[in-house]
C-alpha cells in the first residue's frame, strides 16, 4: 500500500505532501470540505488556494464532521472533514463516532505535528488514530509526503466499502511540507477484499425462499442499508411480489415510500403501537439492512417469539448479535434481494394486512393532528404541518430527543435520503451541522433543521457558518424549555424529578438576528403555516421559534426492559391540568 | 470458555493495539497472545486465546475480519491441533535441593538452562497443562519458584492444511493479489473449510 511508485514517469509532477493531499481529494472526485484551520495542517490551508475545492468554514471542529456525515447522507458519496491537530482532532472525535454508529462514509483529515517530535507531547500534539481507534473504521498516520496519496485513496475505499464508516488520515507537518512525485493511479488501493465471511449458500437461498413462501404473517424491517445499498426498488419490487407489509427503523425512512399501501410506520421504542404489535404477531420477520438495535427491539428474549426470522446484512458481525436469526444471507442487499426475488412465488397476504390495517383505526398516535385547536402549540402540529407545507420534497435533518421521535411519527417521508438524523449515539447537535453540509450537497433541495431548544443550543455557532456560504436553510426550533427527552424519563420512570432538564434559553429570534439571520417565533397553531410560508419565500436563512406545549411527551413509549407490545400509551389527561398529556385535546 | 484463534495479520506499527482494543470493547479478557513473522515477509501471525462466552466465536472471528490489517481468522478451537507453550521458571535452589530438581527437570523433559549459585532456570515446553504441572509440582515441594515466564500458547492444525489467503498471495504477491479480492460476483458455493456456524 505505502511502496512508492518505482520508476515514476516524467509526467508526473512532483508536489508538496500539502499539494498531493488537495491533489487526491480533487482527483477523487472531492469538490467541498469542511474544516477548521491550525498550526500542524497550515501547510494544507496554504495550498488550498491551487485546487478547485471549496472550503466551508466551521465553527468548531465536530460540527465539520457532522457536515460531511449530512453531506454523505444526503449523497450517498464521501463526506470529508479537516482540521488542525490536538484539539481540533480531539474535538471531531463526538462527529467521528457518530458517523461510525450511522455507518456513515466520512473522510476525516487533521494536522500532526512533526514526525521529528512524535510521542513528545509537543505543544498541540495528541495521539488521535489512538484515540480514535475505536470509532472509525480504520485509521492512518501520514508521516511521509509520499504516504499521503495511497494512504488517503485507501481511505477512501475503506469508508465507502463493505458497511460503510468513518476513516481518519492524520497528516504529520513535514510530511505536508516535505515533497513526493504524484502518480493518482499508482497510488491506488489494492482491490477491496471483501469479508470473508461474505457469502451465502444456494441452500440458505433456498431456506429462505420457502420461508418466504410459507409465512402467512411476515413483516419486513427495512434499515439503512437499504440507502446504503441503493436497494429502494429492489426493495420495493419485493415486498410488491411478495405483498408483505414494510416497517421501517428511524435509519430506514424512506427507503420504502410511506404512502405506499403496504407501508407500516416506525418500528420500536416510539414506534406506532399498531406496528409493534404486527412485529409480535408475525411469523417471519426480514430484517434487510438494519441491525436489531436495542431501541428496535425491546427485549431479546420476549421479541417476535413467534416469528422465523431472516437477516439480510453486509456485515456478518452483526448476525445473531441482538436477535438470534434462522437463516442469515450476508451480502449487499442490493445484489440479496435481486437474487431472492425470482425464487420466490406469488404470494397473498391479503387476510393478515387486513388484520394489521384494521388494529391500526385503534391507534392514537395520528389522532393529534386532527384534533380541534385548543390554544395549545404541540409539536406534533409543526411536525404535519410542515409536511404538508413542503409537500413531503425536503431533506429534514433532525437532532436528538423528543422532536426527533415527533418528525418521525408525523412527517411522513416517500423519498430515500430525505430524513437525515442521528439514530445509533443520539448526538445533540448534531441537526444544524448536518444540514449545513446537505444544503451544500444537494443545494436544489428544499433543507429543514428541526432542533430541540437544547440540541440546538450544541453547536447554533454553526448559525455564523450559514451566513458566512449565504445558505438558503429553515430552521425550526421546537421550543419547550425542557431537555424534553429527558424531562418524559424523569416523568415515567423518576417520579417527575425534572433534575437539571428545565433550560432557560435565549431568544432565538434575537440570537438568529445576531447572526444576520430571519426568524419568527411561532406560539399558536394558525401561525405556524404562515411562518413555515414566510421561511420557504426567504431567498436566505430562516429560523422560526416554535414555543410548544412544555410537558407533551412522546407517544406510545417502549419502557426500557419491557416487550414491543407493552407500550405505554397516551393517557387521558386529568381535568384541570391541560399542560400534562396532548391527549387533553380530545 | 477459552477460545483460541490463529490470525494473520499485517506486520505494521499499531496492527496488534487494534486487535487487543477489539477484545478490550467486547470486554473480553485476551488469555495469551503470541506474535511472530510468518513463513511470508510482512505477515505476522498470532496465536490469540481468549476466555469469552461459548457462542461468542463466530463475533469474534467476524469482529477481527473487519479490520483492515487482518487477512485471515482460523478458530482453531474448532480443530485438531498441535498446541505448545514455552515457559521459563527461575527457582531459588540451594545446593541440598538442587538435585531433585534435576530429577523433576529430567521427568517433565525441561531443560537446565541457567544456573547460579543461589537458583536455577528451567526452559519447558509443551502443552499449557505439562507447565502446570511442573509448577505444581515445584510449588508443592521445598523450593521456592522466583519467576517464571510464558510464551503464551502458539497453535498450529494438523495435517496438510495451511493458509488460503497466503496460498491465494501467491510467491510472486501482487500478481496473485489482484486476482483475489472480488466483492461484486457473489458466491452460491461455499468454499471449503466454511468457519461459519451450523445455524447458519
Amino acid at each position: 500500500m505505502t511502496k512508492p511508485p518505482t520508476n515514476p514517469p516524467a509526467n508526473h509532477p512532483r508536489l508538496t505532501g500539502a499539494e498531493i493531499l488537495w491533489a487526491t481529494l480533487t482527483s477523487e472526485g472531492i469538490q467541498h470540505v469542511f474544516g477548521y484551520p491550525g498550526g500542524a495542517i497550515l501547510p494544507a490551508y496554504d495550498a488550498l488556494r491551487k485546487f478547485p475545492i471549496r472550503h466551508i468554514l466551521v465553527r468548531h471542529e465536530q460540527s465539520a464532521v457532522h457536515m460531511a456525515d449530512g453531506y454523505a447522507r444526503a449523497t450517498g458519496g464521501v463526506g470529508v472533514a479537516i482540521a488542525t491537530s490536538g484539539p481540533g482532532a480531539t474535538n471531531m472525535v463526538t462527529g467521528i463516532a457518530t458517523a461510525m454508529l450511522d455507518s456513515s462514509p466520512v473522510v476525516c483529515i487533521t494536522g500532526q505535528v512533526s514526525s521529528k517530535v512524535l510521542g513528545t507531547d509537543a505543544f498541540q500534539e495528541v495521539d488521535i488514530t489512538g484515540v480514535t481507534l475505536p470509532v472509525t473504521k480504520h485509521n492512518y498516520l501520514a508521516s511521509r509526503a509520499e504516504d499521503i496519496a495511497p494512504m488517503l485513496r485507501e481511505a477512501f475505499q475503506v469508508a465507502q466499502s463493505g458497511r460503510p464508516g468513518p476513516v481518519l488520515v492524520d497528516i504529520t507537518k513535514d510530511a505536508q511540507q516535505g515533497c513526493a512525485i504524484f502518480d493518482f493511479e499508482a497510488a491506488a488501493p489494492q482491490p477491496y477484499r471483501s469479508h470473508p465471511m461474505i457469502r451465502r449458500s444456494a441452500a440458505n437461498m433456498r431456506q429462505a425462499a420457502e420461508l418466504i413462501a410459507a409465512a402467512k404473517r411476515p413483516v419486513i424491517l427495512a434499515g439503512h442499508g437499504v440507502m446504503q445499498s441503493n436497494a429502494v426498488a429492489q426493495l420495493r419490487d419485493f415486498a410488491e411480489k411478495t405483498q408483505i407489509p414494510v416497517s421501517c427503523t428511524l435509519l430506514g425512512l424512506g427507503g420504502f415510500p410511506a404512502s405506499h399501501p403496504l407501508a407500516l410506520g416506525m418500528m420500536g421504542m416510539h414506534g406506532e403501537a399498531w406496528v409493534n404489535q404486527a412485529i409480535q404477531e408475525a411469523d417471519l420477520l426480514i430484517a434487510v439492512g438494519m441491525r436489531f438495535d436495542d431501541r428496535v427491539i425491546g427485549t431479546p428474549n420476549s421479541y417476535a417469539v413467534n416469528a422465523k426470522k431472516i437477516h439480510i446484512e453486509i456485515d456478518p458481525s452483526e448476525i445473531n448479535k441482538n436477535v438470534k436469526v434462522d437463516v442469515a444471507l450476508l451480502g449487499d442487499l442490493k445484489l440479496v434481494l435481486e437474487e431472492l426475488l425470482p425464487a420466490i412465488p406469488p404470494r397473498d397476504s391479503a387476510a393478515w394486512l387486513r388484520t394489521i390495517f384494521a388494529s391500526k383505526g385503534d391507534c392514537a398516535v395520528h389522532d393529534i393532528r386532527n384534533l380541534p385547536d385548543t390554544g395549545h402549540l404541540y409539536a406534533a402540529h409543526v411536525m404535519n404541518d410542515l409536511w404538508h407545507a413542503t409537500q413531503g420534497d425536503a431533506i429534514i435533518v433532525t437532532d436528538v430527543g423528543q422532536h426527533q421521535m415527533w418528525e418521525a411519527q408525523y412527517y411522513k417521508h416517500d423519498a430515500p435520503r430525505s430524513l437525515i438524523t442521528s439514530g445509533g449515539l443520539g448526538t445533540m447537535g448534531f441537526a444544524l451541522p448536518a444540514a449545513i453540509g446537505a444544503k451544500i450537497a444537494r443545494p436544489d433541495k428544499q433543507v429543514w433543521v428541526i432542533a430541540g431548544d437544547g440540541g440546538f443550543q450544541m453547536t447554533s455557532p454553526e448559525l455564523a457558518t450559514i451566513q458566512q456560504e449565504k445558505l438558503d436553510l429553515n430552521i425550526a426550533v421546537i421550543n419547550n424549555g425542557y431537555l424534553g427527552m429527558v424531562r418524559q424519563w424523569q416523568e415515567f420512570f423518576y417520579d417527575k424529578n425534572y433534575e437539571s432538564t428545565p433550560l432557560v434559553s435565549p431568544n432565538f429570534v434575537k440570537l438568529a438576528q445576531a447572526y444576520g439571520i430571519s426568524a419568527a417565533a411561532v406560539t399558536k397553531r394558525q401561525e405556524i403555516l404562515p411562518a413555515v410560508a414566510e421561511a420557504q419565500a426567504d431567498p436566505r436563512a430562516f429560523l422560526i421559534d416554535f414555543q410548544v406545549e412544555q410537558e407533551d411527551s412522546v407517544y406510545p413509549m417502549i419502557p426500557q426492559g419491557a416487550a414491543l407490545h407493552e407500550m405505554i400509551r397516551r393517557p387521558q389527561s386529568p381535568p384541570g391540568n391541560p399542560l400534562v398529556e396532548t391527549a387533553e385535546d380530545r | 470458555m477459552l477460545h483460541s484463534f490463529v490470525i494473520l495479520v499485517e506486520d505494521k506499527p499499531g496492527v496488534l493495539t487494534r486487535v487487543a482494543s477489539l477484545f478490550r470493547r467486547l470486554n473480553y479478557n485476551i488469555v495469551s497472545l503470541a506474535v511472530g513473522h510468518s513463513e511470508r515477509i510482512g505477515i505476522s501471525r498470532m496465536t490469540l486465546v481468549a476466555e469469552a462466552p461459548p457462542e461468542s466465536n463466530h463475533r469474534i472471528a467476524a469482529s477481527l475480519y473487519k479490520l483492515v490489517n487482518v487477512l485471515e481468522v482460523d478458530d482453531v478451537s474448532q480443530h485438531s491441533c498441535v498446541t505448545r507453550e514455552l515457559a521459563l521458571i527461575k527457582v531459588s535452589a540451594n545446593g541440598k535441593i538442587r538435585s531433585r530438581i534435576f530429577e523433576l527437570a529430567e521427568v517433565f523433559r525441561a531443560r537446565v538452562v541457567d544456573l547460579a549459585p543461589e537458583s536455577i532456570m528451567l526452559e519447558i515446553t509443551g502443552s499449557e497443562s505439562k507447565i502446570e504441572g511442573l509448577l505444581q509440582v515445584l510449588n508443592e515441594g521445598e523450593e521456592r519458584v522466583l519467576e517464571i515466564t510464558r510464551s503464551g500458547r502458539l497453535a498450529m492444525r494438523r495435517g496438510h492444511h495451511t493458509s488460503r489467503v497466503l496460498q491465494a498471495l501467491g510467491d510472486a504477491g501482487s500478481q496473485a493479489e489482484a486476482a483475489e479480492g472480488t466483492n461484486s460476483t457473489p458466491s452460491w458455493q461455499d468454499p471449503p473449510d466454511t468457519p461459519l456456524p451450523s445455524e447458519f
